[in-house]
């Protein structure tokens, strides 16, 4: 996430050389190497570390790239083989539909908790900042720890959830065992993970909101409802754009969660794209197979990534 | 911000020179630091070994050893430990930048996928001794006939029974499906399930399942035959009767091994790995016996799992041959024997088998599954992995509600269609 913002910021202006002996050709010599200096850290960097592999992928996804390819170094182009039986799977199908669900479930409810706690937490209160702070901790436990720690609470037969819920009669839920329920209990994990990142950025927003227009509606007679819809909501609305690009992309590709939770099972009912191309790749070690899933993932998010752009774009007009 | 006040004062041209410099450096050396490659020298008399062994203990007994065959042959012997399912994945990211270790310590289903590629050495023709080993634990070492696995100790599953538990209930230990189905009912009571075991969606599930379906005559080459579906029905019957719990498909062995310890299991399907942990708990008073068979007389067949070392090809023959001679070390009769008494697992070794037998009387229950044991790469070689997958995947749809007949036949269509 924090490279999508970092590399939409503009590269710093190259400084003006001023030389009083230097002959204007020259400077202007001179002042182009010093803008491309500036600029080579940059694109070297975005070179090798987002354009090669990137360009490298979508080779791969077109190869027999198989384990005898790490000593012979040779992976024969195979066309569209991989692509054709990526896409035959039913699996492919499976994986695509439920990796839209839980995106689509987990930034809805990340993003209205988050947006509610933000807009709670905005009123100061004694402790606020304090509790605030706590309401951290999700953001900074590893995934891995969350998951491991979830598992068991989420046992059917042990889990602490159930024998919470079983005081009111509902303790047999199978939060993990069926296959109708895995892929929303990993949804509901996944808001719990998500709710920081969202209030920390929405009530950030929220501070910037002057407070006279929150003072002139009160005079008017505004409801609170009526405020939040015609001030709070439309000025946030750059915030909001940015908050939910940047939890879909960190949300579509999903793996660590999945794999600590619930291995993608059970009967692949939490298979998402993200753990489908860790088992092509890492389990099968069919490499472009694995490449394909990948190339849809990127795919996916670089829609995303323009849709995110062009909300920017707008902002500075 | 303050850090050269200095620089204000001087004319900005010099300072455009000054950060020209730097920055070509820096450029220079991102360039640099990514093209370089990674290609290792070797030292003359350092060997290593990559192995999984990231447990504390495992790391600790692996060291002893190379240490003892260290002063033995006079060299260095360093232990690089990767969590298991890394093994494969970082050999063979060594083999593209011409960096393997060694010896490399592979599971038993991994090697034939390594060995498919032609990246490791005969170990018979490197003078790794396959004598006083049986057959199947050299079948197990080898691919297309070829013997490049030496396995120090070798494992499989055996039913693990909490014999306070049995014995206040007046029970005796299951021999067949029926009286296990039967036991495990009557085990059943309040928060304790009768039986616990993995049906998880990785490899450990796929472990476990194989010596009910081994047993029962049923084949990895063909999943939708009968003999299959009754195994897994069997499966679906201790579910059904309540005598195993919902939550076994997202257990892995280790979890299996916690239930029955916390006491919510009666008796579960495990490894001798455990042990060391069930000994944890003094007052765990647990026995072992050999895994319950469909009928009585029939073979408990179950899988043959344990690491096996191997040689990579690093294209220095002199380097192989040394390397063969600290196998043959880490493989000798005493090493074995400490080592297996040390992780309660079998040596692979015949006549050291014989001696270990004689001091774990009580595991030797296990010895005579590994002897009936069967290894899962033998028939599919490298196709394992894919038959392991859709086999995960189908009974895990039979236990939470399809029908055994139907997943399983999805699952053969999945594989002869070629995903």
């Amino acid at each position: 996430m924090s490279t999508t913002t970092a590399a939409a910021r503009p590269v710093a202006p190259a400084p003006e050389t001023t030389g009083r002996k230097i002959s204007p050709a020259s400077g202007k010599r001179r002042r182009a190497i010093a803008q491309w200096g500036f600029v080579a850290p940059a694109v070297i960097f975005m070179v090798l570390f987002f354009g090669y592999p990137l360009v490298r992928n979508i080779v791969m996804s077109f190869q027999d790239y198989s384990p005898s390819t790490f000593f012979t170094g040779e992976a024969p182009f195979n066309g569209f083989d991989n692509w054709k039986n990526v896409f035959q799977d039913d699996l492919f199908g499976k994986a695509l539909w439920q990796t839209i669900v839980f995106t689509i479930g987990s930034l809805l409810g990340q993003f209205c908790i988050g947006l509610a706690l933000a807009v709670f937490f905005n009123r100061h209160f004694p402790l606020g900042g304090l509790l605030r702070s706590l309401i951290l901790l999700p953001w900074l436990v590893p995934m891995v720890v969350s998951g491991i720690v979830w598992r068991r609470i989420l046992d059917q037969d042990t889990g602490v959830l159930n024998s919470f819920l079983g005081l009111f009669g509902l303790g047999d839920t199978p939060w993990l065992t069926s296959t109708s329920v895995a892929l929303v209990a990993v949804v509901l994990v996944n808001i719990w993970i998500g709710i920081p990142f969202n209030m920390v950025i929405l009530y950030g927003g929220l501070q910037e909101i002057p407070k006279e227009l929150y003072e002139a509606a009160s005079l008017d007679g505004a409801s609170a409802w009526r405020t939040f819809r015609s001030i709070t909501l439309p000025l946030l609305r750059p915030v909001i754009t940015v908050v939910l690009v940047l939890g879909f992309m960190s949300t579509v590709k999903i793996l660590d969660l999945i794999l600590a939770l619930t291995d993608g099972g059970p009967a692949d009912s939490t298979q998402t794209l993200g753990t489908l191309t860790y088992q092509n790749s890492f389990v099968q070690l069919d490499f472009g197979a694995g490449a394909v899933v990948g190339n849809v993932l990127i795919l996916i998010s670089a829609v995303f990534a323009v849709f995110y752009l062009r909300a920017n774009r707008n902002e500075g007009k | 911000m303050t850090a050269h006040p200095q620089a204000a004062a001087r004319p900005p041209r010099r300072r455009s020179r000054r950060a020209l410099a730097p920055l070509t450096v820096v450029s220079a050396l991102v360039a640099t630091a990514a093209l370089t490659g990674c290609g290792q020298q070797r030292d003359d008399n350092v060997y290593t070994l990559l192995n999984s062994s990231t447990d504390e203990s495992y790391h600790r007994w692996d060291g002893d050893t190379l240490a003892r065959c260290s002063k033995q042959l006079g060299v260095t012997i360093e232990q690089q430990s990767v969590p298991a399912p890394q093994v494969m994945t970082k050999a063979l990211r060594m083999a593209s930048s011409k960096s393997l270790p060694d010896i490399v310590q592979f599971d038993g289903s991994e090697m034939p996928t390594f060995a498919e590629t032609g990246g490791l050495m005969d170990l018979e023709k490197l003078g790794v001794s396959t004598e006083d080993i049986p057959q199947g634990i050299v079948d197990y070492g080898s691919y297309d006939g070829t013997y490049y696995g030496a396995a120090r100790t070798v494992n499989t599953l055996a039913l693990f029974y909490n014999k306070d538990i049995l014995d206040k209930a007046g029970l005796e230990v299951p021999t067949t499906w029926d009286e296990m189905r039967e036991t495990a009912k009557k085990l059943t009571q309040g928060s304790q399930y009768g039986i616990a075991l993995s049906a998880g969606g990785a490899e450990d599930g796929v472990y476990q399942f194989t010596p009910f379906m081994w047993s029962n005559g049923g084949d990895e080459t063909d999943l939708d035959s009968p003999e299959v579906v009754q195994a897994l029905d069997y499966w679906k019957a201790l579910i059904g009767d309540g005598s195993l719990s919902k939550s076994t498909v997202n257990w892995t062995q280790a979890d299996v091994n916690d239930q029955f310890m916390a006491g919510n299991a009666a008796m579960m399907i495990n490894g001798p790995w455990q042990v060391e942990t069930l000994n944890t708990k003094k007052d765990l008073n647990w026995g072992i016996a050999q895994i319950p068979v469909p009928q009585k007389g029939d073979d408990s067949v179950g899988p043959l799992g344990g690491g096996m070392l191997t040689i990579p090809d690093i294209g220095d023959t002199e380097r192989e041959k040394m390397s063969a001679r600290i196998i043959t070390c880490m493989t000798s009769e005493q090493e074995e024997i400490t080592y297996a008494l040390n992780s309660w697992m079998i040596p692979a070794n015949q006549k050291a088998a014989d001696t270990w037998r004689g001091k774990v009387p009580e595991l030797s229950s296990l010895a005579d599954q590994v002897a009936t044991a069967r290894s899962r790469t033998a028939k599919l070689g490298a196709g394992w992995s894919s038959v392991s997958l859709a086999l995960q995947s189908a009974f895990q749809g039979a236990l939470t509600g399809q029908e055994s007949e139907a997943v399983l036949k999805k699952a053969q269509q999945r594989l002869e269609s070629g995903n």
